[in-house]
């Protein structure tokens, strides 16, 4: 029976958060508030050895309240955490760091910065070694934030520069916060981790000051070393700067196929095909297909012009030149079940050519080859093109047309 | 002293006696099988004093305090409790004289005071009763004790001591660890056969004395005020002089971490009685309050239930003999009667006479409630025929409604009070600070919490539902008549219902397990289930205490029909 006559402080306490529970799920931050404020005496016997005890419940509850109630401010939160930083040692620079994101998530970058810096210099007995992962965070931060500076500062350096002007104070101060960001931003993307937005600045600053093989190993370091968890983005980022450095076409190819391996819907397939289609190498072109196809497989891509196009270039090219026609076969060989219902119904033929003939175009032109020239996407949408007089549409009749017995090899 | 030994438990070297001249830590606590031998008589009979070096007048000055033993603060709770419940409208003589004296004997039947000590101990009379709470006021007035049975006590009352004197108490340390001089001694010592004073224990302390004078309050009402904040007991240390510091032990003591349970309260009553070896209770005739048919006569009002129903509780009480004088008094240690808890024996028998009536099994008071609905059609004279079906829909509603309400203060329930407690002087900072803190948060989140927090404290009442005939909207049933479902048979009226149904064949042996029953929910019709729950909130107490009352009733109801042929009875079900 939930009326349970025999009451006890624990379990008072229990009832009073259950509630603070259910008001806070409903958005109820007055009636959550009020609640607390029976809740907090809860403090006063905090033996607890649970995995969550009053005081970071309070912390966390009061943090969420004071976040979305109406009537507070961010002072009211700012005399709230000084109280919850005091209120558990072991829990104080995480306190502090999320104290930091909470100013920062409302503007005030100043007086997160302060904190941080604060809390930097905190030290607590062995608490301090204990807390140790949660300073180098701060450190981060700490640095982030003179990243931002730095980049605020370049950003005038760059306008006086351009007017003429010369403005050594500026300059001091923007080499300042560069030392200050490089030191602390160095240090956490040693700690295997995700690190994304630290790594980026930190190659950001690297190459302002030309340090090219420093930003290259870092980035390197950030993608293949097995330590760190698997990051499609670490591959990214190394590419970028491989590209914006002019690198050979090999490394870029070396860098994108983890990306495939990864991440085979990701964006920069795209460019990836079509670097692969152009190349001179067999292998590479083959690399290509596998490619283009691997990211048709994705829904998202699905009414995605520039893909099928790239595929339809491709296609196109093979079944002129005859050559390499296994290729295709092995690819289609996977898909031959499943991609006639997901790209070339007859619905999806109707729609579209409503929605866009480009689209229409593309994928019909992929659609003749695969399946040849009896298929419905093709037939309706080619009937419709023809219909409409458009004159790709008749030369794509007659391509398909041509070269129907070719695909129907593909299609074995 | 010259024992020099660590410590097995905790290596220190920190040696106290005990009474019976035996070594203990007193860092730990731990007893040790060696004795001090005994060099003089002198020495023996001086022997406590000598273990206490310095004693506890250095403390005296350091803290302002004073030295208290444990049951001088109890003392003061009862003190308290009394006059809350003079305000309540109990009679002075409760507090002045009834419970006093039970008090006092339970103080002499203890060893704790007015008894002969070992004579090596001086005395300092502490009068007890009376109305200053001056710990340190003068030495003994003698008091006339009516039910101290003379020739029990040792010696001369008034030389005898009352409270061992300031000289002879336990070593300083056992301070340290409490703030009463023998905080520690009382937790430890096994007082079985002494019957060991608890925060709970006050309260079977007050419905004793409550039951001698027939006062109209039943031990469901007396929990419940002491719940409502009307009578103090969970903060009730609060009220001890600034003098009387708390630390350490006395925490375990005095501070009470959840509310007392009606069941506790109560066995702890008999034990008591039994202990005091009091006589035969003042008789429960038929004009007291707490006799059943008083009392189903309330709860029958309360429960917004025809008033024609109490001819039938009566009737029911009479035929199982429950309004007996013999049946209803208490008398302490007599252990072959049966017990009686009024508020629970009106409240089943209550359930039983709708039973009786409407069946409870989900199906008959439905039918019954149609049948009467259509009789009240033409029901032009008179008050209308009652309708169980209606009387459901107003109960439950009001029932969901308050039921709610408590929930949520009991959510809301606030047990920690201004006056800090702390076990030792080391975390006086800590416990303070964090106080501050809790009183800041409170303060902080009231701001943001927009409604206006209810000071004062909802005003006592005997009664928790309320009905009046005069609205208009029919929602009190007190005046409905029973006509609705009752038949006419040889110029009586009775029930149509030919069935019954027992709650168990077969009552379980309450010494093995404490229940005469075991009630679950699920095994029993939705309707009886509502009925147990409307009075496990009147009464607050859970509904399988009102389910054995009501087997027990059964069980005596039906009697001749069980001990003939058990297969008799019509739809039994366990």
């Amino acid at each position: 029976s939930s009326h349970e006559h025999k009451l006890n402080f624990k379990k008072s306490k229990e009832v009073c958060l259950s509630y603070i529970q259910d008001a806070m799920l409903q958005k109820q931050w007055k009636r959550a508030a009020e609640f607390l404020t029976f809740y907090v005496e809860a403090l006063e016997k905090d033996y607890s050895t649970e995995y969550m005890g009053p005081s970071e419940m309070i912390w966390r509850i009061g943090t969420e309240i004071l976040c979305h109630h109406s009537h507070s401010s961010v002072k009211e939160f700012n005399s709230f955490i000084e109280q919850m930083k005091t209120s558990g040692v072991k829990r104080y620079l995480k306190v502090c760091l999320e104290h930091a994101f909470h100013l920062l998530c409302n503007g005030l970058i100043e007086e997160a910065y302060q904190i941080l810096s604060l809390a930097e210099s905190w030290r607590f007995g062995e608490q301090t070694a204990i807390q140790d992962k949660e300073m180098k965070l701060i450190q981060a931060y700490r640095g982030l934030l003179d990243y931002y500076s730095w980049s605020k500062q370049k950003t005038i350096l760059l306008e006086h520069g351009q007017d003429g002007f010369e403005d050594l104070s500026v300059e001091q101060e923007m080499h300042n916060c560069f030392r200050k960001a490089a030191v602390n931003l160095k240090e956490i993307i040693k700690i295997p981790g995700v690190w994304d937005l630290f790594v980026k600045c930190y190659v950001d600053l690297l190459e302002f000051y030309g340090d090219h093989n420093e930003a290259r190993q870092v980035l390197n370091e950030y993608a293949y070393n097995s330590k760190f968890p698997a990051n499609p983005n670490a591959h990214v980022y190394l590419y970028q700067f491989l590209k914006r450095h002019g690198e050979s076409k090999k490394s870029l190819i070396s860098a994108l196929k983890i990306l495939h391996d990864i991440v085979p819907s990701h964006e920069l397939m795209i460019d990836f095909n079509t670097m692969l289609q152009k190349s001179k190498k067999r292998k590479r072109r083959r690399l290509g297909l596998e490619v283009i196809f691997a990211v048709l497989d994705y829904a998202g891509w699905k009414e995605n012009v520039k893909a099928w196009s790239c595929l339809a270039r491709q296609v196109k090219q093979i079944v002129i030149s005859e050559k390499d026609l296994d290729w295709i076969k092995q690819e289609w060989n996977s898909r031959k079940d499943w991609w006639p219902a997901f790209h070339f119904s007859r619905y999806l033929a109707k729609r579209n050519w409503q929605e866009n003939e480009s689209l229409a175009y593309e994928k019909a032109l992929v659609a003749g080859i695969l399946l040849g020239k009896d298929c419905k996407y093709f037939k309706y949408v080619s009937h419709q093109g023809c219909k409409a007089q458009v004159k790709r549409f008749r030369i794509l009749k007659k391509f398909v047309n041509k070269h129907n017995p070719v695909c129907l090899r593909i299609s074995g | 002293r010259d024992f020099n030994e660590r410590c097995a438990q905790c290596s220190e070297v920190n040696w106290g006696l005990t009474d019976g001249g035996r070594f203990y830590c007193r860092s730990c606590h731990n007893v040790t099988e060696r004795t001090r031998e005994v060099v003089n008589a002198d020495f023996v009979s001086n022997g406590r004093i000598q273990t206490i070096s310095k004693g506890l007048r250095k403390q005296e000055k350091t803290d302002g305090g004073c030295e208290w033993y444990v049951c001088e603060g109890f003392q003061l709770v009862l003190k308290k409790q009394a006059e809350a419940l003079e305000a309540l409208g109990v009679c002075p003589q409760m507090k002045d004289e009834i419970l006093c004296n039970f008090w006092r004997l339970y103080l002499q039947k203890s060893k704790q005071a007015y008894c002969n000590r070992p004579a090596r101990e001086t005395v300092k009379a502490l009068s007890v009763c009376d109305s200053s709470t001056d710990v340190d006021s003068e030495p003994e007035r003698p008091s006339v004790l009516h039910f101290l049975s003379l020739s029990e006590s040792e010696g001369d009352l008034q030389t005898d001591c009352s409270f061992a004197s300031s000289t002879s108490k336990f070593s300083e340390s056992t301070s340290v660890c409490s703030g009463s001089v023998d905080g520690s001694l009382y937790l430890m010592k096994n007082q079985k056969d002494k019957l060991r004073m608890t925060m709970p224990m006050t309260l079977s302390f007050c419905y004793m004395a409550l039951l001698w004078l027939r006062e109209p309050m039943t031990l469901s009402d007396l929990l419940r005020f002491v719940v409502e904040g009307h009578i103090p007991y969970l903060n009730a240390f609060q009220h001890f002089p600034e003098k009387m510091k708390l630390c350490g032990l006395d925490l375990k003591i005095f501070c009470v971490e959840s509310w007392p349970v009606y069941e506790e309260v109560y066995s702890k009553m008999l034990e008591l009685a039994a202990f005091l070896d009091l006589p035969r209770f003042p008789d429960i005739t038929d004009s007291c309050f707490l006799h059943p048919d008083m009392l189903c006569m309330k709860y029958l009002m309360e429960a917004n239930l025809p008033d024609e129903l109490h001819n039938w509780t009566c009737r029911v009480v009479k035929k199982i003999c429950i309004g007996e004088v013999d049946f209803l008094t208490l008398v302490p240690g007599n252990k072959s009667t049966r017990n009686v808890k009024y508020d629970v024996l009106a409240a089943a028998v209550i359930v039983v006479v709708l039973k009786l009536l409407f069946l409870l099994d989900d199906h008959y008071e439905w039918l019954l409630s149609d049948f009467a609905e259509e009789r009240n059609k033409n029901n032009k004279e008179g008050g209308p025929y009652f309708e169980f079906k209606k009387w459901y829909k107003v109960i439950k509603c009001s029932l969901d409604v308050e039921q709610k309400k408590l929930d949520e203060e009991r959510a809301k329930y606030l047990w920690r009070c201004e006056k800090p407690l702390f076990y030792s002087a080391e975390k006086k900072s800590k416990v303070l600070k964090r106080r501050q803190m809790v009183v800041n948060l409170q303060n902080q989140f009231g701001k943001l919490s927009g409604s206006v927090r209810p000071a004062e404290k909802p005003s006592p009442s005997s009664f928790q539902l309320r009905w009046s005939e005069e609205n208009t909207d029919g929602s009190c049933f007190h005046g409905h008549s029973l006509k609705g479902i009752l038949q006419e048979k040889c110029g009586l009226l009775t029930a149509m219902n030919p069935d019954y149904w027992l709650c168990t064949v077969k009552l379980c042996t309450e010494k093995l397990c404490g229940h005469l029953a075991h009630y679950r929910e699920v095994d029993f019709p939705q309707s009886y289930h509502f009925v147990l729950r409307l009075f496990s909130f009147l009464l607050r107490i859970q509904p399988s205490y009102i389910h054995d009352e009501v087997c027990a009733i059964e069980h005596k109801l039906f009697n001749k029909k069980l001990c003939k042929k058990p297969k008799y009875n019509t739809g039994v079900r366990k």
